[in-house]
Parts: C-alpha cells; sequence; structure tokens
C-alpha cells in the first residue's frame, strides 16, 4: 500500500514540476511586477508532496513493510528505531528521495523569501530549478524508485550495514545534502542570472543567505564524516584523503571561494563572471562527486551497491547540465576590467580565491588520475595522503599569512600603518615555535613554517575577538570564529602530529606489552550479547609509567546479525589534553589478538576548532538583515 | 556565441572528462577473485627479494607445465601452517614450480622465515607495498593461485594450503 502512495506522491511531484515551468514561461511574457499567485500555490502543493512522500518512506522503514524492496534490503525488525529512520536514506534510493526533496525545499524557500527582487530573475531562477528537479524525479521512477515493491513479502529484511549504524553516521548524510544539494539553488540562479541579466550587487544579495546556508552544512558534514571516520573505522585517523572525501572537498573549495568573492560582488559590485562560475561549478561539482561515487567508479567505504545504469544516467544529466550553462555562459558573457589596488581587501579576496582554486585542481587530479589510468591504459594506482600532503600543506603556510593579514585592510585602498603590528605577530608566533620544538625535538622546516603561520592566524584573530569585545561590531565576528578555528585546527593538527604515538603488537590474554610511556596488560575477554550483534570486549589495564595513572579501555569485535558483518570498534578515552586509543582484531588460527595503541594529543580540540569553522557560518546566518 | 581558442579547450576538455567517466564505467572495479579462474594472468613483472636488478616476467612462466604463485608473509601465522605442504609439493609433485611472492613484509624478517623453516620456492618475488598483489587479485594472505603453462588460471585458493588443498592441486595437476 505505501509502495502506490508513494510513488503516486512522486508522480504529483512531476506532474506539478511540468505545471510550473509552463505556468512561469507564461508570466515571464506578462508585464506585471509580481509574480503569478498560481506559481506559488502549485509551489506550496509541490513542496508538501514533496515532504509527504519522504514520511511515507520513512513510515514504511519504522513500520518494518517489507513488501518495499528498499526497505527489505536496508532494514531489519530488530534493529534500533533510530537507525531504521536512518536507514531511509542510508540506501542509494532512499538518498535520492531525500535529494529530491531538498531540491524543492529550496525552490520553495527561494520563490518565496525573495520577493523584493526582479520577477523575471525568480520566474527563471524557477524554471531552471524545476528542470533539476525533473531531471533527478526521472532518474528517481525510473531507475532508482524507493518504493518498489516485491511480491511475495519477504518476512525478514537483510539489515543495515553494521558501520553504518553510528549517531555520527546517521546525521552526517543529510547534512551534506543540505550542503550539497543546497547548491543547486544558486546554480539554478546564476543561469536565470545570466538570462535575465539580473546581475551586480542585487543578484549577489539573493544569493547570499543560500551559498552561506549550504556552506554551513557542508562543513558541519564533512566534519561529521570525519569524527565517524575516527571512531568508526579504527584506524584512529581522521582524514585519509579517500576519493569520496576528495569527492566532498571539491565542491566545498568552490563554495568556499564563491562565498568570499560574493562580498567584492556586493561591496564593489565586481568580479561578477567569476561568481557566476563559481556559482556553476559548486553545484556541477556536487553533481560529479555523486556520479562518482554512485556509479562505482570510486571504491571506498562510502561504495553504494553500484550498477552502471546508474552511473550512465547521472552521466547524461551531468554532461546536459554541463553543456548548458556553459553555452548559456559563452554566450551571456561579457568582458569585465577592474582595476583593484594592492593593498585593499579586494586583492586578499582574490588571493584566497586563487588558493581554493589551486587546493580544488590538486584534489581534482589526485581524484582523476587514477580512473585515467585505469581507463586509457588500464594501470591500477591510488593516489595517497602523501601526493596530497606534499603538494598542499607548503601551500597552506602563506594561505594563513594571507588570511590572518587581509581582513585588516579596508575595501578600494588602505593606508594603515599595519605592518610593524605584523612584525610583533611574527616574531611572536616564531617564538611560541620554538618552545613546541623544544619539547618535541623533531625538526623540519615545513612543520616550523606550519606552526608559525597557524600561531600567526591565530594571534591575530585572537586580537580582532579583542577588538570586537570593545567595538561589538557584529559583522566582523562570525570571521573571526571561522578564520580563528582554522588556524586552531592546522594548528592542533600539526601538534597531533608532532607528539602522536603509535603502537602495534600481538598480545594474548595475561599477557603484558611495555612501552616507553605505557604498560598494557591485557587482562580478559568478555562475551556480550546485544540486540542485534554479539560483542568479544577486551579488558585493558593501561598503566602510564610517568605518573602511574590506570586505565582501563575495552575495545570491541562485534559480529552482527544481519548481515552477518565482523567491526572493530576501537575503545577511546577522550581527555582534554589527549586521546588514548585502543583497537584490537582477532589473529585467525590463534590465541594472540593484534593490538593497535596509539595517544593522540589534543583530539578533541582538532573537533572543537574544525567545529568553529563551521560555527562562524551558523553566526552569520542568525545576524539580522539590518546587521548584515 | 563566437568560437575562440579557450572555448574549443574548454569544451574539448570536458568532452575529454565526460568520454574517460562513461569508459570508466564499464571497467570492473571488483577485485572479486573466482571470476579469476580461466582467465590469463598478464602484465607483471616481479623483482627478486634479495637482489633486485633479477625479476621474472610472463615469458619465464611459460616454461613451467604448471605454477604454484603463493603469497606469503613472515607476519602471517596460517602462513606457517600451509608451509609444510609448499614443501611436500616440492619434494613430491615434479610437474609444479613454486613462485613465492612476499607480501608487505620486511626483508630481513621474510629471509628468517625461509631459513627457519626450508624454502620451497624457485623464485621469491618481492611486494613490499602490495600493489602486485592487487593485479593477481589477492585480498589478503595467504593465497595461492595455480597456472598452467599459458598462464590460465586454473584454480585460487584463499587461505591456508591444508590436506585437502594439497590433494587438488595434486590431482589437477596430474
Amino acid at each position: 500500500m505505501l509502495s502506490s502512495v508513494g510513488i503516486g506522491l512522486v508522480i504529483l511531484v512531476l506532474i506539478l514540476s511540468f505545471l510550473i515551468i509552463y505556468i512561469a514561461c507564461l508570466d515571464l511574457k506578462i508585464s506585471r511586477q509580481t509574480v503569478e499567485k498560481k506559481i506559488y500555490n502549485l509551489s506550496l502543493f509541490q513542496i508538501t508532496f514533496t515532504v509527504l512522500s519522504f514520511f511515507t518512506l520513512i513510515i514504511a522503514f519504522i513500520s518494518s513493510d517489507f513488501s518495499l524492496i528498499n526497505v527489505y534490503e536496508n532494514s531489519h525488525t530488530n534493529k534500533p528505531f533510530f537507525y531504521k529512520i536512518a536507514g531511509t536514506w542510508g540506501s542509494h534510493e532512499g538518498s535520492l528521495l531525500l535529494w529530491v526533496n531538498i531540491l524543492v525545499i529550496f525552490s520553495y524557500l527561494f520563490l518565496v523569501f525573495n520577493h523584493t527582487h526582479n520577477k523575471n530573475f525568480r520566474l527563471y531562477t524557477l524554471i531552471f530549478q524545476n528542470i533539476l528537479i525533473l531531471g533527478f524525479l526521472f532518474f528517481l521512477l525510473l531507475n532508482s524508485n524507493p518504493f518498489s515493491s516485491i511480491y511475495p513479502v519477504p518476512i525478514e529484511g537483510l539489515g543495515l550495514n553494521p558501520i553504518l549504524q553510528d549517531p555520527a553516521l546517521a546525521i552526517h548524510p543529510p547534512l551534506l545534502y543540505v550542503g550539497f544539494v543546497g547548491c543547486s539553488i544558486y546554480f539554478s540562479a546564476a543561469m536565470a542570472s545570466l538570462v535575465s541579466g539580473y546581475s551586480g550587487k542585487l543578484f549577489a544579495i539573493s544569493i547570499k543567505t543560500w551559498v552561506k546556508i549550504s556552506w554551513c552544512f557542508q562543513t558541519l558534514g564533512i566534519i561529521v564524516g570525519s569524527i565517524w571516520a575516527y571512531y568508526e573505522l579504527g584506524w584512529g585517523g581522521f582524514w585519509f584523503w579517500d576519493p569520496v572525501e576528495n569527492a566532498s572537498l571539491l565542491p566545498w573549495f568552490a563554495i568556499t571561494a564563491l562565498m568570499h568573492s560574493l562580498i567584492v560582488l556586493e561591496k564593489r559590485n565586481a568580479l561578477y563572471s567569476w561568481v557566476i562560475i563559481l556559482c556553476l561549478l559548486t553545484f556541477i561539482l556536487s553533481v560529479t562527486g555523486t556520479f562518482l561515487v554512485r556509479s562505482g567508479i570510486l571504491n571506498s567505504v562510502h561504495t553504494f551497491a553500484s550498477d552502471p545504469s546508474r552511473g550512465i544516467y547521472i552521466l547524461l544529466f551531468l554532461s546536459f547540465m554541463i553543456f548548458s550553462s556553459l553555452i548559456i555562459f559563452f554566450s551571456k558573457y561579457k568582458k569585465e576590467t577592474y582595476n583593484f589596488n594592492l593593498k585593499s581587501r579586494e586583492i586578499f579576496i582574490l588571493a584566497n580565491n586563487w588558493f581554493m582554486a589551486f587546493f580544488l585542481v590538486t584534489v581534482l587530479i589526485g581524484m582523476l588520475y587514477p580512473i585515467f589510468l585505469d581507463v586509457l591504459t588500464s594501470v591500477k594506482i591510488s593516489v595517497g595522503p602523501p601526493f596530497f600532503n606534499i603538494v598542499i600543506i607548503p601551500l597552506v603556510v602563506p594561505f594563513m599569512f594571507l588570511m590572518a593579514v587581509g581582513p585588516k585592510f579596508g575595501w578600494i585602498k588602505s593606508k594603515n600603518k599595519i605592518f610593524h603590528k605584523f612584525l610583533i605577530l611574527i616574531l611572536g608566533a616564531g617564538t611560541i615555535n620554538l618552545f613546541i620544538f623544544y619539547f618535541s625535538g623533531k625538526y623540519s622546516l615545513l612543520s616550523n613554517l606550519i606552526f608559525i603561520s597557524a600561531i600567526f592566524l591565530i594571534l591575530h584573530s585572537l586580537l580582532d575577538l579583542k577588538n570586537f569585545i570593545n567595538n561589538r561590531n557584529k559583522l566582523e565576528l562570525p570571521r573571526i570564529i571561522s578564520h580563528l578555528g582554522f588556524g586552531l585546527l592546522v594548528f592542533f593538527i600539526g601538534i597531533n602530529h608532532q607528539f602522536s604515538i603509535e603502537e602495534d603488537f600481538n598480545l594474548k590474554v595475561g599477557e603484558i606489552k611495555k612501552t616507553n610511556t605505557y604498560k598494557i596488560s591485557f587482562e580478559e575477554i568478555k562475551i556480550k550479547e546485544s540486540k542485534n550483534y554479539k560483542a568479544v570486549i577486551g579488558n585493558f589495564k593501561l598503566t602510564n609509567l610517568k605518573n602511574n595513572l590506570v586505565q582501563n579501555l575495552g575495545p570491541e569485535i562485534r559480529i552482527y546479525s544481519n548481515p552477518e558483518t565482523l567491526t572493530y570498534e576501537a575503545a577511546i578515552r577522550t581527555k582534554i589534553h589527549s586521546d588514548l586509543y585502543l583497537t584490537m582484531s582477532n589473529v585467525s588460527r590463534s590465541d594472540y589478538y593484534n593490538i593497535k595503541f596509539q595517544k593522540k594529543p589534543f583530539m578533541i580540540w582538532i573537533w572543537i576548532s574544525a567545529l568553529m569553522i563551521s560555527l562562524g557560518g551558523f553566526v552569520q546566518l542568525t545576524l539580522k538583515k539590518n546587521e548584515n | 556565441m563566437k568560437i575562440s581558442f579557450v572555448k574549443i579547450i574548454i569544451f574539448s576538455l570536458i568532452i575529454f572528462i565526460l568520454i574517460v567517466f562513461w569508459r570508466g564505467l564499464k571497467i570492473n572495479n571488483n577485485y572479486d577473485t573466482k571470476s579469476l579462474i580461466g582467465n590469463r594472468i598478464s602484465n607483471f613483472k616481479l623483482f627478486e627479494i634479495n637482489n633486485e636488478d633479477r625479476y621474472i616476467y610472463e615469458e619465464d612462466l611459460k616454461k613451467n607445465k604448471y605454477t604454484l604463485i603463493n603469497f606469503f608473509a613472515s607476519w602471517c601465522a596460517p602462513c606457517r601452517a600451509e608451509h609444510k605442504f609448499l614443501l611436500n609439493l616440492l619434494n613430491e609433485n615434479k610437474e609444479i614450480k613454486i613462485i613465492g611472492i612476499n607480501f608487505k613484509d620486511k626483508k630481513i624478517n621474510a629471509n628468517n622465515f625461509l631459513k627457519e623453516l626450508g624454502n620451497p620456492y624457485d623464485f621469491v618475488g618481492i611486494d613490499t607495498d602490495g600493489k602486485t598483489s592487487i593485479l593477481f587479485g589477492i585480498y589478503g594472505i595467504p593465497e595461492s593461485i595455480l597456472i598452467d603453462s599459458e598462464l590460465t588460471v586454473i584454480k585460487k585458493i584463499v587461505g591456508p594450503i591444508g590436506q585437502v588443498q594439497y590433494d587438488d592441486i595434486t590431482k589437477l595437476t596430474q
């Protein structure tokens, strides 16, 4: 029953999209200043039906209605309630429905909230957005229908992949989707701006809130994914330059560049074409990432059961998007000339954009090169962390310097004598850096530079924070939080990298292993039965040899029943100054267990500073219009 | 729209990328080793563990009637267990040559391993980073692949070789 309800709702949304496009096209020819009332009503119906279809799927998951293939393949009656709901977007089909939901929601909100803007611009945006909606609706109905039914109805479902049964991962996809699919609205708006000629400052104002919203969610989504990897995958790392992580970074670089250059467009009415390119690029990269992940070209923890026909459809739609946007862009392109003073904020924002473009191209090449090589020469290689670390990290140094200095300059031209302050701060940063290296004992030029530039950025942001407390200029606060967050992030990652300890050894119950700083004793093994898994829990006693502090850690090996899978759960003891990280895995045919012990300083601070970056964006969203 | 050099470059680049994506869809990314049987091994070059100037490649294996390629490491406990079967194969089955590929291991440990347990291998290749093994569709070790003189895979053994697998190999090579 739910199957027909769901399909019926989706088809209604499809019909409404056609109607909206048709009526919007008619409305374009009428010389009235306001948008036809009918369009509002149709959009309201559209959003209602879309959201209802999503709720239908959620209900199917909650009630374990296995007459739906999607529920049968991704759920199980024994699954905890929370993960039944999360299962809705855990599969390819369900997540596509979420995708369509976000397209429709953004479409509606853009129409309603931008009522002060030019009518034709809004109508064109609506038309382009509905073309996108149609594209994904057809994909959903023809190829990836979450409401497909199965007969005879199975008694029990297959269950959700256990590594996805994690709170961080349950919220990770919706966050990312708001971030990535939210970009669609300014893709449509950029196309509309080209076609309707509604450009410049007003265009910037019309899209800036949407850019910020999607930036915040993208940033948060990426961070949550990284936290999940740290807690769940059991490697003790938090960023792996995995192809799918890279796929998520590409639109993030583009959108971060966009968010900055949009300010220039708003304040100085310059860089219009560049802003348009970034608007188009951000969503195109989002869809490209989706294509690479869903088609199974990239192999990683994110791989959905792959299906080439799925890939071909997304690829066709992607090509359609790219070519239509390029043709419209080139046919409307007008050359802009601008003359920025070297000591102006514009120049620094432009510099930010060049860095972002560089990072984007580097990651893009690192991600695509193995695919190209495989296709053209059948040679399989993988481009891993060494490549990205070598190419990207050195560039982070000047990037952070500019990030600290840039906001100090005013628009158009500055005459401030601020250079002596820079000098003092650099000296300060250098001194702190010396202390760090005195304690670490490891020396490399690059890590010194990283620390100096990070501390420089932190000091600068702290001074700004002090100024903010004095003069309460709210406009500056979001920027200060985000920049401070970035400086702290790089700083703590650097510290973490320098001072981490890692030991790898085999132990059996009753044995003791001594490292330089810790005594690790394997006390016993316990078996625990849980609702949907059985766990083998090791009890380890860790004694810190310096202060004789004793802690107990219990890493687990979990055997999930539906589907039958083995996962390794790290035992993590988080403290304000460091994390203790212990994983255990069984060595087959022996009573030894392989133990991986890590001590990672300031892990919690890495998360806090990363969250600060996105917090800055959220703070900006809360600022009222007149303050903004 | 006027046609300019830049536009041509941009369009051809994008078309190229899209074509590569399209071709990429057809590539089998799955290292499922079941499909390996009946396929021919090609395109490999193995370097000697103690002398990286020495290597073998496809043509060298064509001289053997049968070759068993065995993936092992000193840190792998089941590899120890299967070792005596490999030695038996060496002594009792004259049709087979055994090639060892040392997987993600340290040279010293690998050599000690062979010194301690005996060396059944006709040639010991090195695969420090595990890339060569990916070419052979190896998930983990121990694994072994039996190929004939045409380099066609006739059997793939995942996990250690025991008496059952040993008998299978003997049957297949008679």
